[in-house]
């Protein structure tokens, strides 16, 4: 009874969570705040990919999302001086128009779920997954797909990150003139004679 | 893992290229780190060994090419004549091309090792595109090397034009590339597969293509048309050839112009050979369009490096005439079109890096008055190749209109033959108005001609090469470009396709 009992449990725990977190991070008044909210509910939804048996994607939401995403927000948020309160204040004006678009990605979304037909066979194909659940983990099963399947695109797609990088630092990077930078070297080869003078000062007079 | 080994055996000219370049990183990385002078030698050490790989690729194509059709890594890469015929013109005209850019570097204070390996990345990924056999991969390819391409327009970042033109060219290629990618994700959709192979199955078996492929195959189209640069989506072209430096310009005019053309090429006749007389249509209309705006919007222009867009926006005009036309044939056409279109403008380009005055690159056509008294020799040169460029019997220019045209009359398309044609004798006016401009007009003060050994002797050879040595019969042969262009041509797999649409 409990082994039926939990999951279900975990499942509700971890939705409420993402619900209100999202609704969080919408309504947070300070966008720090909204960003904090945000990796709650990247957390809590990677439970809930742990719940599918999908715990590469959970992995993947984690590492990918809560490591660098949301980070990268944090750190926008914080450095960019965007004015959030003055962003806000046309929204009694906007809040009309927003919601006729709201109204009209509704009825869209019901029209098209309306009218959704499954195929016949999909219920086979999940039931039947290939290759089998009992044989691979889903994690080896990407694995195989991306470095065996595709091999030749994983290494091109890693050839055409190398040439963005090259290009970044080729048309941005620039030697400054002028910069004080530390040289081991040089701190290394000082000798006492150049670094030190001893001067014998006169009381009341001072070093001029 | 044995498969591994026989999949790596065939795409070893491109695993040669990315570890050689991937090495010349590293030494780049390591070597120029300090003053300016480290950077210099560096940056010469990097761009020799850079066009020495690039030479050295070009001869493991053809030695270890062989002459069968292998296929690697499920069907996704395919290296077979069509493909080493592409690939043997890329990387050549890509090594000419840096060789001749040298010169132009070293006085402008370019040379920095980044150039190179950034162009040997561009050549993998056209050697990428040629060889794709799915539409991933051919995405991946493509993609590799636009950005490669992206950077190096803008690599003058000092330069205003430069880097205008680098943004423009990236804003408008991702644009195009989304549209490539809208019309793929359809073309996947409502074939099931993003295989070549599979796609032409699943076209095949249908009396007519379905709406939802059509639209597919058109935004492809549209896709493709903007990497070769033909109308109506030619306009970042005169743009990014003004503002890139020369070099680029010289690079952009050639070597990517043969990967997208080939690209375009298998990606329209092997998946959807069955279908030909249903795209037929809009590669007529993109050649047409090309061809009348590259000769019509040419004959304004001042500035050299915007006519040499105009010309080979309508040059790729040309070429897509003989796409149009389908089948062996029309490959066939184009491929010896697009060889012919190279040297000649391998040879131009030779000569306008070596335009200055005043110390300053000289990019105006007015620049050449007087040419014909002070440099003869040059200017026959830049005559003859200006005179092959139009298109005038019996230069080499003639002849690849002449097979073009030809296929376009045998497929049922006179009409496009005939468009060709008048196409061809107005933009002969821009390419006579250079010759006029060289021999008949007054000189003010005189251009200096800066170049070596190298870019003379380019010339010259290019120059000799479109008076005797491509003409299409005995003894030459066309130095055997018809033939190689034929058994590329067949080694394509075009199911379905009869040759001679009905019409």
């Amino acid at each position: 009874m409990a082994a039926d009992v939990l999951p279900v449990l975990a499942f509700y725990l971890f939705s409420t969570i993402t619900v209100i977190s999202a609704l969080m991070v919408v309504i947070a008044s300070n966008p720090v705040r909204s960003v904090l909210w945000l990796i709650a509910a990247f957390f809590s939804s990677a439970g809930l990919f742990v719940l599918l048996g999908a715990e590469f994607v959970a992995m993947l939401m984690l590492i990918v999302y809560v490591g660098a995403v949301a980070v990268l927000f944090l750190f926008v948020v914080m450095m960019l001086d965007v004015d959030f309160v003055a962003l806000r204040q046309g929204m009694s004006e906007y809040l009309p128009l927003g919601a006729f678009v709201a109204l009209i990605l509704i009825v869209e979304i019901a029209l098209v779920v309306g009218f959704w037909v499954v195929s016949p066979q999909v219920s086979t194909l999940i039931d039947n997954p290939a290759p089998a659940i009992t044989q691979t983990t889903n994690t080896a099963a990407l694995g195989n797909i991306i470095y065996d399947d595709y091999a030749y695109l994983f290494q091109a797609a890693g050839l055409i990150l190398l040439v963005a990088m090259i290009g970044a630092i080729v048309l941005t990077l620039r030697t400054r003139e002028g910069v004080k930078k530390q040289s081991v070297v040089a701190q290394m080869h000082r000798t006492r004679e150049e670094a030190v003078a001893l001067v014998d000062v006169k009381p009341g007079q001072g070093i001029n | 893992m044995s498969t591994l080994y026989a999949d790596l055996a065939i795409v070893r000219p491109e695993i040669v290229l990315a570890i050689g370049a991937m090495i010349l990183l590293v030494l780049g990385v390591f070597r120029a780190a300090g003053d300016a002078q480290a950077e210099a030698t560096t940056g010469r050490l990097v761009y020799a060994v850079s066009i020495f790989l690039l030479l050295a690729t070009g001869l493991i194509v053809i030695v270890y090419g062989g002459g069968e059709t292998r296929e690697a890594f499920g069907g996704m890469f395919v290296d077979d004549a069509f493909a080493r015929y592409a690939k043997v013109l890329i990387l050549f005209s890509a090594a000419l091309i840096m060789i001749l850019g040298l010169e132009y570097l070293a006085r402008n204070n370019m040379m920095k090792f980044e150039y190179p390996i950034i162009i040997l990345f561009a050549v993998i990924g056209m050697m990428m595109m040629v060889s794709a056999n799915d539409l991933l991969s051919l995405y991946m390819g493509l993609e590799l090397q636009s950005l490669s391409l992206y950077i190096i327009a803008a690599f003058r970042r000092d330069s205003v034009r430069s880097t205008e033109a680098g943004l423009k060219y990236f804003v408008l290629g991702a644009l195009s590339s989304g549209l490539l990618l809208y019309g793929m994700s359809l073309v996947y959709g409502f074939t099931g597969s993003t295989s070549f192979d599979a796609i032409a199955q699943a076209v095949t078996g249908t009396e007519k293509m379905g709406v939802g492929l059509l639209f597919g195959l058109s935004f492809m189209a549209a896709g493709f048309a903007f990497k070769i640069s033909a109308a109506p989506f030619h306009m970042w072209t005169p743009d990014v050839y003004e503002g890139a430096p020369m070099p680029v310009t010289a690079l952009f005019a050639t070597a990517p112009k043969v990967a997208a053309g080939a690209m375009f090429a298998r990606a329209m006749v092997e998946p959807f050979g069955a279908g030909t007389d249903q795209w037929q249509q809009i590669l007529a209309f993109l050649a047409v369009a090309s061809m009348f705006l590259g000769a019509v919007a040419g004959i304004g222009q001042t500035n050299i490096k915007r006519l040499m867009a105009y010309s080979s926006i309508g040059h790729m005009g040309f070429a897509l005439v003989g796409l149009a036309a389908g089948g062996e044939k029309g490959v066939q056409a184009m491929l010896v079109y697009l060889a012919i279109y190279v040297a000649m403008n391998v040879g131009v380009f030779a000569f306008l890096l070596t335009m200055t005055r005043n110390g300053k690159q000289a990019v105006k056509i007015a620049d050449l008055a007087g040419l014909g008294t002070t440099h003869p020799a040059a200017a026959a040169c830049v005559a003859i190749l200006m005179f092959s460029l139009a298109g005038i019997p019996p230069l080499a220019g003639f002849f690849a209109k002449y097979f073009v045209l030809n296929a376009a009359v045998d497929a049922g398309l006179s009409w496009l033959a005939i468009a060709g044609v008048i196409a061809s004798v107005i933009s002969a006016f821009y390419y006579l108005r250079i010759v006029k401009v060289m021999y008949f007009d007054e000189a003010g003060e005189p251009l200096t001609i800066l170049g070596g050994a190298e870019h003379k002797v380019t010339w010259a050879v290019a120059a000799l090469l479109m008076l005797v040595a491509i003409f299409p019969f005995e003894p030459f042969n066309g130095l055997g470009t018809p033939e190689a262009a034929e058994r590329a041509a067949q080694s394509l797999d075009i199911i379905g396709h009869a040759g001679v649409p009905g019409h």
